[in-house]
Parts: structure tokens; sequence; C-alpha cells
């Protein structure tokens, strides 16, 4: 083997040149840039947050009473309020999401798809805290005045339901975990569409020429033939929804009633970790408990979102690959 | 049709119907998808445009009672989405050149790629809650520069994505022919890269900005909110979602009023900012085309 014809101090010269390694230098830097806001943000809210933990300890997350004036803390009412609207908020929202993306990528006309898809994207524009306000004057009303007393009427004479576990019953104020679960489910409607409707487009036509040539029908060669080949990235797209109501904090501020003891009712007006932390910074002075235990709701907020948010990546990413 | 025996008739009538059945439901998806953004277009409109009138351009907030506007709101809004936009967008777009052109599938890459993407739908309020902790807390204040920072690190991410997305479509011959007449690294990236992408990564930017102009969580812990005219950097600054956010819950009809007018301005722009980027984008893109 002889080595390539080429003089040494070419290659010297062409890997020191100053303009292609500040270029990569500085490239590189941004990359590891975001890489470091995200340690970051983790270790400023454990280091900020630290106080809370020592001073709780694990009871922070299992304590189920939140005191600013006794000064004891329990984050359990407000991890709960964010589960059930998170889920409760997904399970509205999926069927719906995933109906849209069907009907946009199968069902609906050639002509009517673009602007369709493009009003679904303006709807996931919206900003989060006019779905706020919306929910707080036209959603909350319109709850108390009808939606809740009906609730209560059908479902309290069927005493397991209406009296404890669905927690049917609850003076109809309006506000509360059922109302923020909708506004959530409103907000996160466009996303799961958008993205389920990317991934049901990316999928092989070939495959579902397949299903139509054996007889299948539109909704047969979905279940049968295009959803057991994406699966993963429709898990992906499901996540990609949970991770955002999760951490939605205007829209839910403004409709759940910011009650931090835990709810005894769907109804009952209640928080999440992300509307706790918005509303009660105003009186957390630097430096005290109040504030660290913010912070420390933060870093709790932050791990599970970045869990959630992950999954969806990995279900995402994988089929993206192959 | 004729030689189907009854239970495969059965059998077909049922498969016909689910098909309906569950197309139908798709189209009632659609439909309570599209009605919904209408009802909050005309809940905005019909509520907001009442308000609508001069002042609120001119004037700054006031107390209830005197003619108060939005106009110092407006004014800070439009400098922290500006600066923010101004330090997001060029960052977002070396994280995007650097995973498309120079990372690529390195294992580092990958990991940026990923981290960015958490980066991307990672909850605002705790971006607001980081950058009160290193830049609002130890400088002694709240201040306008504090909002247009959090705001850059919820527009970076946007950026990268849509840059590498974008750069990923410009063909590999653009490279290979630069690479052929000699240029280095930098220069393809600089002279042909980029200029190829320019409409899409504007794109990227112009949906950045639309983004950041509607966030309000990050900024009740960084810039605040201010009553006052204020252009001041190190100031707590006002700002039309804070803005939004304090009179919607104030007793006050008028200001009411006025933080559904604030409402209907800001969705407006947002739905503007969006319609715009993929009109320049389509614009470009064609011209590039033909």
């Amino acid at each position: 083997m002889t080595t390539p014809a080429v003089p040494d101090e070419t290659i010297g010269a062409r890997r020191l040149h100053f303009g292609d390694t500040a270029f990569r230098i500085s490239l590189l830097a941004a990359g590891a840039l975001v890489v470091i806001v995200l340690f970051s943000i983790l270790v400023i809210m454990f280091n900020g947050g630290k106080l809370a933990f020592d001073t709780f300890g694990l009871g922070f997350i299992t304590g189920t009473e939140w005191n600013p004036v006794t000064q004891i803390y329990g984050a359990l009412p407000a991890i709960t309020g964010t589960i059930v609207t998170a889920a409760l908020a997904l399970l509205i929202a999926w069927p719906i999401g995933f109906g849209i993306a069907f009907f946009l990528t199968e069902i609906c006309p050639d002509r009517l798809r673009a602007p369709l898809g493009v009003a679904i994207e303006l709807l996931a524009a919206v900003p989060s805290i006019v779905y706020g306000m919306w929910g707080f004057f036209v959603l909350a009303p319109f709850m108390s005045e009808y939606v809740q007393p009906w609730l209560t009427q059908t479902f309290i004479w069927i005493p397991p339901i209406g009296d404890s576990f669905f927690w049917f019953t609850a003076p109809p104020i309006g506000v509360g975990l059922l109302t923020a679960s909708l506004i959530l489910a409103v907000m996160i409607l466009p996303f799961i569409a958008a993205t389920t409707r990317d991934v049901l487009r990316s999928s092989p036509q070939l495959l579902k020429d397949g299903a139509y040539a054996m007889g299948a029908t539109r909704w047969e060669a979905l279940t049968g033939a295009v959803i057991p080949a994406v699966r993963g990235s429709l898990f992906g797209a499901v996540f990609l929804g949970l991770g955002r109501a999760l951490g939605e904090t205007m829209a839910v501020v403004f409709v759940i009633g910011n009650a931090t003891r835990m709810p005894d009712s769907i109804m009952a007006p209640s928080a999440t970790i992300a509307s706790v932390v918005a509303n009660s910074f105003p009186e957390a002075e630097p430096g005290t408990l109040d504030l660290a235990v913010l912070l420390a709701l933060g870093f709790i907020l932050f791990v599970v979102s970045f869990g959630v948010l992950a999954i969806a990546r990995v279900f995402l990413r994988q089929e993206r690959m192959s | 049709m004729k030689e189907l025996s009854p239970a495969a008739r059965a059998r077909y009538f049922r498969r016909q119907l689910v098909d309906r059945l569950m197309g139908g439901l798709c189209v009632l998806a659609a439909g309570i998808g599209l009605v919904l953004l209408g009802l909050i277009l005309w809940m905005l409109f019909s509520n907001g445009i009442g308000g609508l009138s001069l002042s609120v351009f001119t004037n700054s907030m006031a107390q209830p009672g005197a003619a108060g506007g939005l106009a110092n709101a407006i004014v800070g809004s439009i400098i922290q989405v500006g600066l923010g936009a101004m330090i997001g967008a060029p960052l977002g777009m070396m994280v995007g050149v650097y995973l498309s052109e120079v990372g690529k599938d390195s294992r580092f890459a990958s990991v940026v790629r990923f981290v960015n993407d958490i980066l991307l739908s990672a909850p605002s309020v705790l971006i607001g809650l980081f950058v009160y902790q290193i830049a609002v807390s130890p400088l002694g204040g709240f201040s306008g520069f504090a909002g247009a920072l959090a705001l850059a690190l919820i527009a970076m991410p946007i950026v990268a994505r849509t840059t590498e997305d974008i750069l990923r479509l410009v063909p590999q011959a653009y490279r290979d022919g630069a690479v052929a007449l000699g240029s280095r690294e930098n220069e393809v990236v600089r002279k042909v890269v980029l200029p190829a992408a320019f409409g899409g990564i504007l794109t990227g930017v112009l949906l950045a900005v639309a983004r950041i102009a509607g966030e309000t969580a990050p900024l009740l812990f960084t810039s605040l909110g201010n009553t006052n005219w204020s252009t001041d950097l190190t100031q707590p600054m006002a700002s039309l979602p804070i803005a939004i956010y304090r009179y919607a819950g104030s007793p006050y009809p008028e200001w009411v009023a006025l933080a559904w007018t604030g409402a209907m301005l800001i969705t407006v722009g947002v739905l503007s900012l969006n319609i715009l980027s993929r009109f320049s984008h389509a614009a470009i893109s064609g011209k590039q085309g033909g």
C-alpha cells in the first residue's frame, strides 16, 4: 500500500485553517450550550429546592397539607391535580385528535386538506393565556350553569359513583378539575391531531394499497395495516401531548380554582404543580422556605416532563429510523 | 354479490357499517376542531373589538376610571420578544447547523438533538423559574433583560429544530459542488447551504417569534410586568400577556375589556405571523424552484 501523493503540509494547512476551526468550535459550543442549559435547569432547581427536600424529606411528595402560614408544605394535592387533569385531558383529546388526523389523511377531499390542516395548526398557535381567558369567561360559567348540575343530578342516584369514587358531586362553581381538564384537552387537541397526522401520512402508501387490494375498507386498512406499522410513533404523539398537558400553566391557573388541598370531587377546585408555582410565586421571598418549595416543585415537574418527553422522542425517533 | 352466503353478506354489511360509522365519527372530530377554533376567535373578536380604540395604542396602563391603554405593554412585548429572538434565533441556527452539517450522526450530536427536542416541549413555567434563579435573584431584581433571556431560551430550540430540518433538505450536490470548487467547510455552509435554506430558516424564526410573543408564564418570574411606561431593560417591564393576565382577573369591567382587547391583539398578531411564515416559505421556495 502506498500513501496517496498528497503533500503533508496541505493536509496540515487544511486542518488548522483558522476560519474552519473557529467555525467548528463555535458550532460545537452552541450544541454544547443546549446540553448545558438542560443540566443547569436540573441542578439549579434541585439546589434551590434542597431546603424543601431537607425539611420535609419524602413527606414533601406524600404530604397532603399545604399551609404557608404554618410553613407545612406537602405536594400531593398539586401532584394529584396535575395527574388527574393531564390524564383526563388526554382521555378527551386523544380520540378526537386521532379522528381529526384520520379525517385529514384519508377522508378529507384534497381541496380541503390544506386549509383544514392550517386551521388545526392555527388552533395550536393560539397563546395559552387566551385559552385561559376563554375558559374563565366562557367555559366556566357554562359548566356551572349547565354541565355540573346535570352531572350531579345524573350521577347522584348511583350511590357508589355519585358519592365517592368518581366524585361527581360538588357545588357548581364552574372552576375546578373538570373545567381545567377540558381546557387542557382543547389545548393539546391540535398538537395530538397534527403529530398523529404526520405519523399517519409518513406510513408507506404500499401498506394501504396492499390492504385495499385485499378488499379492506378504509377503517380496516387503518387498523389492520397502518396502525401496526406506526404504533410506536402514535404512542410518541400521545406522550408529546401528555408532556404539554403536564406543564401547561396559564390556561390552568384561570380555571382550576387554585385550592391546594386534596380534591374530594372531580369538579372541586384544585391546583397543579405549574399553577401552584405561578400562583404562589409573588408571595415567595428569595431565601425562604416558600421559594425553596416552589423550586422543589419545579424540579419534580421537570423530572416528570423529562421522562414523558424522553419516552415520546424515543418512540417517535424509532419509527423515523426504520 | 348474488353468490355470497347470508353470513358473508352480513359480515360485508357489518364491515361497511363500521367503516362508515368510524368515518363519520372522524368527520365529527374534525368538525369539533373547527367549531372550537371558530368559537375561540368569535369570542375574542366579539369581546375585544369593542374596546379597540386609539387610546389602547397611545396610553399606558392606568387606574380604573382613567382612560388607560396598553401602549407600555405592547412596546414592552416588542422589546422583549425582539431581544429574545435576537439572542435565541442565532444560537438556534448555530445548533441547527451543527446538527445538520458538522455533528450529523455522531454520538454527541445525537445527545444534542435529543436534549433540544426535550427543551422544545419543556414547560415554559420552568424556564421562567430557572431564569429567575440565574438572572433575577442574583442580579437584584426583575428586569426586561431577564424576560428577554427567558424568551430566548424558549426560541432557541424551536429555531434549532426547524433549521436542522430545513438544512437536511438542501441537496448534497450543492455541498459537493462547493467543495469541488475549493470552498472551505465554513464557506460551504455560509455561502451555499444557508442561502439555499434561507426561506425555511426564516419560517422557523417567525414561528419562534409567534410562540414567544404569547408566552406568559416565563415572564411572571423574570420581567414581572409594569404598569408604567418603561423601556429600561434593567427594570421590570410590561408585556401584553402579563397585562392580559392581571387585567382579566381584576374586578373592574374596563380592565376586563382591555384584557379582551389585548388578547385579541396578541392572537391576531400570533396567527398573522404563523400565516406569514407559511407564505414566506412558499414564496421563497417557489422562487427557487422556478
